[in-house]
């Protein structure tokens, strides 16, 4: 193992994905002469070349679409979108084309595609570049979608995406592209599951369910916890869909108390789906009613004051979890 | 419909019998769906037979097609049997898309029929992507991408154009004008004299034909295809041509005459096709007749196909979802086998 940051783990992947299979291209807005927005894709193109590195112009639904078609014929294209806010131009693609094409087909089109790029509020970008978009992708059914927050999870989510064979969404955290954490080595094949989630800390009092940039949150509230004899298991969903539900199920029956922090909008966020599923399967566990901390349901103001009161933040979930710890 | 070598023309009976199955297809379609035996959409291409019967007969086999909702033709016209459309139309298992597609969906993987899209343009960057792949394998194949003139005024129309000439790839963009984008016309859709200047402004060579002339648009598909096989480029073909009934099923077509209609059907692609074969000694009347008369029973045999064939069970409901199965939801495939009471029992149970 050794120390690298998101950002690198994620360059990782790529390289070794775009090495692995021939079939495999990286397309998207300044992936290749740029050599990435946020320098995702560093070095990729002076390592593959042009036809497996590919630039595009501003034009998502027309890259996405072009993505979709190509894994029509077997392809396996990754496409970058430079923040998932600008996916929303691309939805019909997204939404319509990379989902339903196998049903549609009666299961004759598989499309085995990746789209990646960072998602969520990232600093006083406003409103429009500050989408939370796992929701909205989790709700469709065809695609899977996971929100990695550990430069280990990055790698190997990702690594595993592009080999799904399905469409999947790899929502990356803007804010955790320099964060730093223990990876295995690159002679080291390393896969993570979809659909697996990981407890980050264990903890006895209260199970705290986040995932991306929420993760982080969660662990620093679980430090300052401990001083007040509160103990926190940090569960990190990894992947919204499919969604681990043995491993939520497990803590809270350990716990028997959750909150849910999630960097999405409350209505109809992720935190409603994982509550609804708690309630409905193992309701005699729970102590206490879940408590979820998300957004704020406004559009992201720039003001940083106000964008701080508009995210999940240390002071909401520590009240949360003291809620419903009745402490 | 044999595979061809290079070089070699289409039988053009051969393709008038194509051009007879569709309309005898779609007249049977027609009927079937007004005896509700056909649900959702139903959208005619009679009248147009002409334009995708001369794109496939100047094509390979192993060329790729591509099309919006109005795609039974394409299909037929790709070989895929009478039986699988008529089935798909019911909603049947054995249909070319087991039923899950319908009318707008049509598919036929093995045929290289990549669609059937339902959203205007939303397919337009998928061929794009096709004709990327082809051109990424170093293969010689073309991707042929039909669409209607609704579709261009879409943003992923223009940003498709844009690509596939930014990349040069090897894609005949062909936009079967039939006049009408639902009950809209052209001229009050379209900002341009002729749609085929959609293409100038993207540096992709233009032309327009007659869609109502197989020859005609066989010839000049042929062409177009050879100079992209030779050195890879987007084209644009503007196929002018026209449908004979509605938009779909619902719609009387009250925004045209009916002499407008009249001036068409005189133009019609089958009898101009049987004429000039005729005159040319290649076809006899009796021919015609048998011809008919085939497709006919083709149509009516794929009728009762389609009546007595299988519907999908509701059991394999969640089994064209993912490629791995109701596993990647998160859902244990025996928990969703074991409810066959109806999907709302099935949606609660996978819960």
């Amino acid at each position: 193992m050794r120390e690298i940051t998101y950002r690198q783990a994620l360059n990782e992947a790529l390289a070794e994905e775009l090495e692995r299979d021939p079939d495999v291209f990286l397309m998207g807005e300044e992936v290749a002469e740029y050599q990435g927005a946020y320098k995702v894709s560093h070095g990729l193109l002076q390592r593959f070349g042009p036809t497996r590195v590919i630039d595009t112009p501003i034009s998502e639904n027309g890259f996405a679409g072009l993505g979709v078609g190509a894994a029509m014929v077997g392809l396996r294209p990754i496409i970058e979108f430079m923040t998932f806010s600008f996916s929303l131009v691309a939805f019909d693609q997204v939404v319509n084309n990379a989902p339903n094409m196998f049903t549609m087909s009666g299961g004759q089109f598989n499309i085995a595609v990746t789209f990646r790029g960072p998602n969520g509020p990232a600093h006083q970008l406003g409103a429009t570049h500050s989408h939370a978009t796992e929701n909205f992708y989790a709700s469709v059914p065809g695609l899977k979608v996971c929100t990695p927050a550990t430069p280990r999870d990055a790698k190997g989510l990702l690594k595993t995406a592009v080999r799904d064979d399905n469409p999947v969404l790899v929502l990356e955290a803007e804010l955790l592209y320099s964060s730093k954490g223990m990876v295995e080595p690159p002679d080291e094949e390393l896969l993570i599951p979809l659909g697996k989630a990981d407890v980050k800390r264990e903890g006895s009092d209260v199970s705290v369910i986040c995932y991306a940039q929420t993760v982080p949150l969660a662990l620093k509230v679980a430090s300052q916890l401990e001083e007040e004899d509160i103990s926190a298991e940090i569960v990190d969903l990894r992947s919204i869909k499919p969604l681990d539900e043995k491993a939520i199920f497990d803590s809270v029956a350990k716990t028997h108390r959750v909150v849910i922090v999630e960097q999405d909008h409350p209505f109809c966020g992720v935190g409603a789906e994982v509550c609804y599923r708690i309630q409905k399967n193992i309701f005699d566990a729970l102590d206490a009613p879940i408590i979820r901390v998300s957004q704020e349901d406004v559009p992201m103001p720039y003001n940083e004051r106000l964008e701080h009161a508009v995210l999940p933040n240390a002071e909401k979930l520590i009240a949360a979890v003291k809620q419903v710890c009745y402490a | 419909m044999t595979a061809m070598q290079p070089g070699e023309q289409r039988d053009e009976v051969e393709m008038l019998s194509l051009m007879l199955l569709i309309r005898r297809f779609e007249e049977r379609a027609s009927q079937q769906y007004q005896a509700q035996k056909i649900g959702g959409f139903c959208h005619l291409y009679i009248g147009q037979e002409a334009v995708v019967t001369g794109a496939v007969a100047a094509v390979r086999d192993d060329d790729y097609i591509i099309t919006a909702y109005r795609d039974h033709a394409h299909a037929l016209a790709r070989s895929t049997s009478a039986n699988a459309c008529m089935a798909e139309l019911f909603g049947k298992a054995t249909g070319c898309s087991r039923g899950l597609g319908g009318s707008m969906h049509f598919f036929d993987r093995n045929n290289h029929m990549y669609g059937g899209h339902a959203i205007v343009a939303a397919h337009v960057p998928l061929a794009v992507g096709m004709a990327f792949a082809i051109k990424y394998r170093g293969e010689d194949r073309v991707t042929l991408c039909f669409f209607g003139d609704g579709a261009i005024n879409q943003g992923a129309f223009h940003e498709a154009l844009n690509l596939a000439a930014l990349y040069k790839l090897p894609i005949v963009f062909i936009c079967e004008n039939n006049l009408f984008a639902m009950g809209t016309s052209v001229k009050r859709s379209t900002s341009l004299k002729q749609i085929v200047d959609r293409a100038e402004g993207y540096d992709i060579p233009g032309e327009i034909v007659d869609g109502m002339n197989f020859r005609e648009v066989r010839d000049k598909i042929a062409e177009i295809v050879d100079s992209i096989r030779k050195e890879s480029h987007p084209a644009f073909l503007e196929v002018r041509t026209y449908r004979y009934r509605g938009h779909s099923m619902s719609d009387p077509a009250s925004y045209r005459t009916k002499e407008e209609l009249e001036k068409y059907r005189l133009d019609d692609p089958i009898t101009r096709l049987r004429a000039q074969l005729t005159r040319e000694g290649k076809l006899t009347n009796e021919q015609f007749d048998l011809l008919d008369k085939r497709a006919k029973e083709t149509v009516l045999a794929a009728v009762k196909f389609a009546e007595k064939s299988p519907q999908l069970p509701i059991e394999k409901l969640f089994d064209y979802t993912y490629v791995d199965g109701a596993v990647a939801a998160g859902v244990s495939p025996a928990k969703s086998g074991e409810s066959a009471a109806g999907t709302a029992a099935i949606s609660e149970e996978r819960r």
